[in-house]
């Protein structure tokens, strides 16, 4: 089972992970999965656990293009995130990391917070026991990053960028 | 087909016409990367990639601005790496306090008219100032394109920016940017390329201030057709035209002679609001700077309001010149001398304190007015901070007062 751990709208990157605890700023043996959403939801770095799902408001991950943020998110393993829209560049950089992205207001609308769910990433589903929600399909280009465990994975398998 | 500006640089790249949505791979002119996240590309292009060199150093450009100089030991280490790999690849590094990236990249013309430039932070969206197509990536995509030469886009739709007027006094390109947030919301230009038009006339640090803010609007680029100085100042390509018959998919007006100082409140860029309902806010420190403020006109502004005058005994006014030239053209006549006579704190040319990490991180409860870009909840220390963002004129006028004042009120 996953924790559903649900956010408002417009979460900036600054909240996933503030430019003071970037890995530029951290001293030997800090790790930056520590410091996810540290100030915007202490709990949130304490208890985040492998597998658990980010769901939030429209917009998620706008403003800095710290790709750190992401990674932190991928360092405690978040299985996906699902949202009505994504900050262009957040999209990307969270894409590349493997992380799945879903856009659907419907399904970030209906699952609440603390929420236990089951993801299945290969069925594009997710089950709260109840209800089963068919999570829209990934852009092709992004469900063959996705599928390779990342960009630079991809890359390094096909020589090229998907689709070139 | 007509095509609008960042349309017609994509294609020229590509070698085709191509539209709005397709992805495409191509070759930027000039990849960028800065202290804060150069190690991070560094690290994924020789262990993630398994590369050890990049396809070409004359695409790359490194600059050390984030944290410059060094405040710790790790930051000093990270930058020598920096420094390593910029000596081993024979690529071009601007050293501590030569200046923010995006002020520096456009001094040396090395981002330019028609030219793609990616780089490792938001903010190079301000590349448009010059009419290039200029974005911000993570440190994955730019290692990626270090190590390839290539990098791929999703063609973005256009908005169209049309302005008509000049601005009222006490009014500037600042409050322009700021009121696009408030009409345009934070998301408003996601994955679009904001074209600004009805500008021929603005100077080109204005042009900066307002391309750099494209990105707090969503937008993928904010791209000034080249025109008026920037046509003065640069070889711009013969493809690179504004054609009016262009297809945008958005397309808005803004009338300048009913445009009043705005100010962004806490926490969100879009919080945007008339300066007269937020006067008088009680403020603790200004900062005069960033990619977006921190030119010399922008202290020369201030300079103007502070001189014979004395920053309130209330408030500190920190001012990070965006560059060294910018520096040393406020040296040359007495724009440096005023502001410090006023008590301002001159700190080394880069980022300043802008996203918290030295030379004036807020502690609890502080409150500053920036003339920065973000004011995103905790980015310049405490997250009970609070941070106010307004033009260089309220910056100063605010500083006297040591409250949010309107420069015409003085």
């Amino acid at each position: 089972m996953s924790r559903v751990w649900k956010f408002g709208a417009d979460v900036d990157t600054d909240q996933i992970v503030p430019g003071r605890y970037a890995p530029y700023m951290l001293k030997e043996g800090q790790d930056v999965k520590d410091y996810a959403f540290i100030e915007a939801r202490p709990e949130f770095a304490a208890a985040a656990a492998a597998g658990d799902i980010i769901v939030a408001g429209t917009n998620f991950g706008c403003g800095s293009s710290r790709e750190y943020a992401p990674e932190a998110l991928r360092r405690r393993q978040i299985a996906a995130i699902i949202a009505p829209s994504f900050a262009r560049i957040f999209y990307r950089n969270t894409i590349n990391l493997g992380i799945p992205l879903y856009e659907s207001a419907d399904i970030a609308r209906a699952l609440d917070d603390g929420q236990e769910v089951d993801f299945d990433f290969r069925q594009s589903k997710i089950s709260t026991g109840e209800t089963i929600y068919s999570l829209p399909a990934l852009p092709d280009f992004a469900a063959q990053i996705v599928d390779s465990g990342g960009i630079t994975v991809y890359v390094k398998e096909h020589g090229h960028f998907p689709g070139e | 087909m007509a095509q609008t500006i960042a349309e017609q640089i994509l294609s020229h790249a590509v070698g085709r016409p191509v539209e709005p949505g397709e992805l495409v791979t191509l070759r930027p002119d000039v990849i960028m990367a800065h202290d804060s996240l150069a190690p991070s590309v560094i690290s994924i292009l020789q262990t993630r990639l398994g590369l050890q060199h990049v396809a070409d150093p004359d695409q790359c450009v490194l600059v050390m601005d984030h944290v410059a100089p060094a405040s710790t030991v790790g930051t000093a280490d990270n930058q020598n790496l920096v420094r390593a790999f910029a000596r081993e690849e024979g690529i071009r590094l601007f050293e501590v306090g030569r200046g923010i990236c995006h002020q520096v990249l456009i001094e040396e013309a090395i981002a330019k008219p028609g030219a793609i430039v990616i780089g490792s932070d938001s903010h190079s969206t301000s590349y448009g100032a010059v009419g290039a197509f200029g974005t911000g990536m993570g440190s994955t995509d730019i290692a990626l394109a270090m190590g390839t030469g290539k990098v791929w886009f999703k063609v973005p739709e256009t908005l169209q920016v049309f302005v008509n007027g000049r601005f009222n006094d006490g009014v500037e390109a600042k409050d322009l940017a700021l009121f696009l947030a408030r009409r345009l919301g934070i998301d408003g230009a996601t994955y679009m390329a904001i074209e600004y038009l009805g500008l021929e006339w603005l100077p080109l640090e204005d042009r900066q201030t307002m391309a750099s803010m494209a990105i707090e609007l969503g937008a993928k680029a904010g791209i000034f057709p080249p025109s008026g100085i920037v046509a003065e100042r640069f070889a711009v390509p013969e493809w690179l035209k504004f054609d009016p018959q262009a297809k945008a998919a958005k397309r808005i007006e803004i009338d300048l002679a009913e445009l009043e100082p705005q100010v962004a409140l806490p926490h969100s860029v879009d919080q945007v609001v008339d300066l007269s309902v937020i006067a008088g806010q009680k403020i603790d420190v200004v900062f005069l700077g960033t990619c977006t403020n921190g030119r010399y006109e922008d202290m020369r502004q201030a300079a103007d309001i502070l001189c014979g005058r004395q920053i309130a005994a209330s408030t500190r006014l920190i001012v990070t010149p965006a560059s060294r030239q910018e520096l040393q053209r406020a040296i040359t006549d007495d724009t440096l001398a005023v502001l410090l006579d006023a008590g301002a704190t001159l700190t080394t040319p880069g980022c300043g304190p802008c996203m918290g990490r030295h030379q004036g991180t807020l502690g609890k409860d502080e409150v500053c007015l920036s003339t920065g870009n973000r004011n995103f909840r905790g980015r310049m220390g405490h997250p009970t901070s609070q941070i106010f963002l307004a033009s260089p004129g309220v910056a100063a006028a605010s500083a006297i007062t040591g409250q949010i004042t309107d420069p015409r009120d003085l």
